[in-house]
């Protein structure tokens, strides 16, 4: 087994579940079928060791989500702490469950920035996607009130088959609710996203569209709001650098307290995720093996080992890798290079068929029965 | 929003949601913004701390210039860059 490198940098964000409540239902959600229930989150007492650990590491960032991070009580009380510790802090949001008090309040508390989801510019539409009436209407009211309490506002837009007709429309929706930056993401196949994956794939055409659309945007719109794009890698030749590399840049905690290199790690067979209950944020970063498990290139296979590009993607997602190949040490099969590249092809092939039903396996708060 | 420098008018400041930060850890000076660090080098970090939204343009450079007694034009040219690019990024306010 090879070391981790002699000089591990520090990471710069943490990811924080806080809760996989969330009343939304989205089916492009990346959390995993299996959520964990209320009983087993940590307390706010852990949550705020972990933050006083993470910022002594060197996290600049603390992004809060979930789940839906307003669904803890305690949510002022962590932000609080955050802002206490130096830390950078993120609210991650749907919005609902938000009162324009409890935004005040967490102004106060020191949070610096709030990202808002949106599911589409049509209100019929994205009150479908999000799988919940009228909560479309409610994130208008929601942006509001991030603005009048003064908060910078990011607007998050995932992109998917029902609405890559309108990318260009919600970023026109972004500027309109006065956010300074929009994401403007491609679905990402993981957890419930991948369970949803034949509902969600555009086609190769509409997903041109929307992004050669997105990208005259970013052009005409410069000064105006910031345009965070990303492709969807299906249809790439090069994978994406998967969290900036293994191990490399950030920690995804989960609501029970698992410390995960990304938020589908535990997909991945064989790794052995440590608990914040049991360890410090510096001996998970620095010595549990599923962090170093990909950490460098020794663990890499051709055609990554032999390849100019490994510095540059390092071989793309592990966990895509696992889902389509059935091996994560295996490259990335959206690379082009890849022996299993065709696999791809397969699946994109599915999403020309424009006429087919769009049917989501709604992503629910409650676990399912495993005998279901 | 306006991303051209007006060397009279112009009242730099960083947007609520952007903080310029000494990390100990690496032991630099960063620029904190969503989704966004951004190193700060010695010249960018006396800029930015200038940038109150009171003092002008215009008297950013001058108090530049006669701090560190170098070209007044040189260091208009320097400053009208890096609070360009950070408008054009939506992290400063002209």
């Amino acid at each position: 087994m090879s070391a981790a490198p002699a000089k591990l940098s520090a990471p710069v964000a943490l990811l924080a579940e806080l809760t996989h409540r969330c009343p939304l239902g989205c089916p492009y959600c990346s959390n995993p079928l299996a959520l964990d229930p209320r009983g087993d989150e940590l307390a706010t007492s852990d949550w705020t060791r972990v933050f006083s650990e993470a910022a002594k590491l060197g996290v600049l960032h603390a992004h809060l989500s979930g789940g839906e991070p307003a669904a803890r009580q305690d949510l002022t009380e962590i932000v609080a702490h955050c802002a206490k510790v130096g830390l950078y802090t993120n609210l991650i949001t749907s919005g609902i469950g938000l009162t324009q008090d409890r935004v005040k309040e967490l102004a106060d508390a020191g949070l610096d920035h709030a990202q808002l989801s949106i599911q589409d510019s049509e209100e019929v539409s994205a009150d479908k996607i999000a799988g919940y009436q009228g909560a479309f209407a409610r994130k208008q009211l929601v942006a509001q009130w991030i603005a009048e309490a003064g908060l910078p506002l990011t607007v998050n837009a995932v992109i998917h088959r029902a609405n890559v007709t309108r990318a260009g429309k919600m970023v026109e929706l972004a500027v309109k609710l006065g956010a300074r930056r929009v994401e403007v993401a491609h679905a990402q196949y993981y957890g419930w996203g991948l369970l949803n994956r034949a509902a969600l794939m555009p086609s190769r055409s509409e997903a041109e569209a929307a992004i050669a659309e997105v990208e005259a945007l970013q052009k005409s719109l410069a000064g105006v709001i910031v345009i965070d794009h990303v492709i969807p890698d299906y249809h790439a030749r090069y994978p994406k650098a998967c969290m900036g590399g293994w191990g490399k840049r950030g920690l995804n905690i989960t609501p029970k307290g698992k410390a995960l290199p990304c938020h589908a790690a535990e997909t991945i067979p064989g790794l052995e995720f440590w608990n914040v209950r049991d360890h410090s944020i510096e001996d998970i970063w620095t010595n549990s093996a599923a962090f170093n498990a990909f950490r460098g290139e020794d663990w890499m296979r051709e055609p990554c080992r032999s390849c100019p590009r490994k510095t540059v993607d390092y071989g793309g997602c592990r966990c895509q890798a696992l889902a389509l190949t059935g091996d994560a040490r295996e490259a990335d099969p959206v690379c082009y290079l890849s022996p299993h590249h065709g696999k791809i092809a397969a699946i994109t092939a599915q999403s020309e068929d424009a006429a087919a039903p769009i049917v989501y396996s709604y992503r629910r708060s409650k676990l399912r029965e495993p005998a279901e | 929003m306006d991303v051209n420098v007006s060397n009279t008018v112009s009242r730099p400041r960083l947007l609520r949601g952007v903080r310029l930060k000494y990390d100990e850890t690496r032991g630099e000076w960063l620029l904190l913004a969503p989704e966004r660090v951004i190193k700060a080098d010695a010249i960018a970090v006396e800029i930015l701390k200038r940038c109150d939204g009171v003092a002008t343009f215009d008297a950013i450079v001058d108090d530049l210039a006669q701090q560190f007694s170098a070209d007044r034009a040189r260091v208009g040219a320097d400053v009208r860059a890096l609070l360009e690019d950070l408008a054009a990024k939506r992290m400063v306010d002209l």
